[in-house]
């Protein structure tokens, strides 16, 4: 139990993958100008981040490896995560129409996203039990989600600041993220993980 | 190598059609009712979107007939034949039209005197269906084929040079 919290806090501070191992930057800088849709993606992006996780990993587990069919494993997980963002998109516009409408084309470009399938793929590697694929996927969206957050609350001050004209728009917002990526990397050595 | 390419195709195959029906009964379960009652309603609607029924517009009207908050004899363009066609899909007794909301008149279409027409633009944004071709000091002209004569477009000119005329097909039930 204590080494499953310990992945999540892992994943979401010292290995974030948003800032960190710099995986899924597209929805971090197109969905972050306001802080409604940026919980609204973060939210939709840990929902397919760990569906995702769980199923790959089942697959991988159960279908792939004891058929050593490796040599699948990427076509089945892109499969698989497109699937899972199709679910998501249909529950998402169920559940609530004005936040499908307001995220527009960036809820099927989670299937794009490099993090959904760089979770899927690295716990090929690192994890032996479908509970620590679990907590990874976990610890991915809760990562993501934090940066989301924090990034559209920064970005929503930084666009109303006097910045300087050639810096306005996409290039003060990447200065920013590179900024909190520094601070985050200082979280390494937080704890031997 | 042909085994290899058969097993690929055999488990590529049977994964997809797995995810297929899976996706499918998902989507017969989170099917967006209040989204397709909204939709067979608005269909019946006049689509002039003239505002007379008291909401901006024919969806909003719509949305607000299958909430249950709106009465379904409010639409004047519609006519009789409205009222009926909404009393049937809600399953709610029909009502004689409302005179609050306006009468249903006879049709009519807009048109604008083109020497009087300053080219103020004015009547270009009030049309809710931009049914009138024209730009700021240049001549404003109606489409006849697009107007649904809601005369929206009659109080924004200044110099009064829009009116209705018979148009040359039915509107009013």
């Amino acid at each position: 139990m204590f080494d499953l919290l310990l992945i999540i806090l892992a994943t979401v501070l010292v290995n974030n993958f948003v800032l960190v191992k710099f995986l899924g930057l597209c929805p971090l800088l197109g969905a972050s100008t306001r802080l409604e849709t940026a919980a609204g993606m973060s939210l939709a992006t840990t929902f397919v981040l760990t569906l995702a996780a769980a199923l790959s990993f089942l697959v991988d587990h159960w279908l792939l490896i004891p058929f050593e069919l490796e040599y699948l494993r990427l076509v089945s997980f892109i499969v698989i995560i497109a699937a899972a963002v199709q679910f998501t998109e249909m529950f998402v516009r169920h559940a609530s129409p004005l936040l499908h409408q307001v995220l527009g084309i960036y809820l099927p470009l989670i299937t794009t996203n490099c993090a959904v399938l760089g979770v899927a793929l690295l716990n090929t590697h690192q994890s032996t039990r479908f509970v620590e694929a679990l907590a990874y996927g976990i610890g991915a969206g809760l990562g993501f989600c934090l940066v989301m957050i924090l990034f559209a609350g920064l970005r929503e001050r930084v666009d109303a600041a006097d910045v300087p004209a050639p810096f306005r728009g996409a290039a003060i917002a990447l200065v920013t993220a590179g900024l909190m990526s520094m601070a985050f990397i200082g979280f390494t050595g937080l704890f031997r993980a | 190598m042909a085994t290899t390419m058969a097993t690929a195709i055999l488990f590529m195959g049977g994964l997809t059609l797995l995810i297929a029906a899976a996706l499918a009964f998902a989507a017969s379960r989170l099917d967006d009712n209040a989204d397709v009652a909204v939709e067979r309603i608005h269909r019946v609607l006049p689509h002039t979107q003239c505002g007379q029924c008291g909401f901006a517009g024919c969806r909003p009207y719509a949305q607000a007939l299958v909430a249950g908050t709106a009465a379904l004899n409010r639409c004047p363009p519609g006519g009789e034949a409205t009222i009926r066609a909404l009393s049937h899909l809600l399953d709610r007794p029909a009502l004689p039209p409302d005179p609050q909301y306006g009468e249903c008149g006879p049709a009519a279409v807009a048109v604008i005197d083109e020497a009087a027409c300053i080219g103020c633009a004015l009547c270009l944004h009030a049309c809710p269906v931009d049914a009138i071709l024209g730009a700021p000091q240049w001549m404003h002209t109606v489409i006849e084929a697009d107007c649904t004569g809601c005369e929206l477009c009659i109080a924004p000119c200044p110099v009064d040079c829009i009116t209705l005329v018979p148009p040359t097909r039915e509107t009013c039930a």
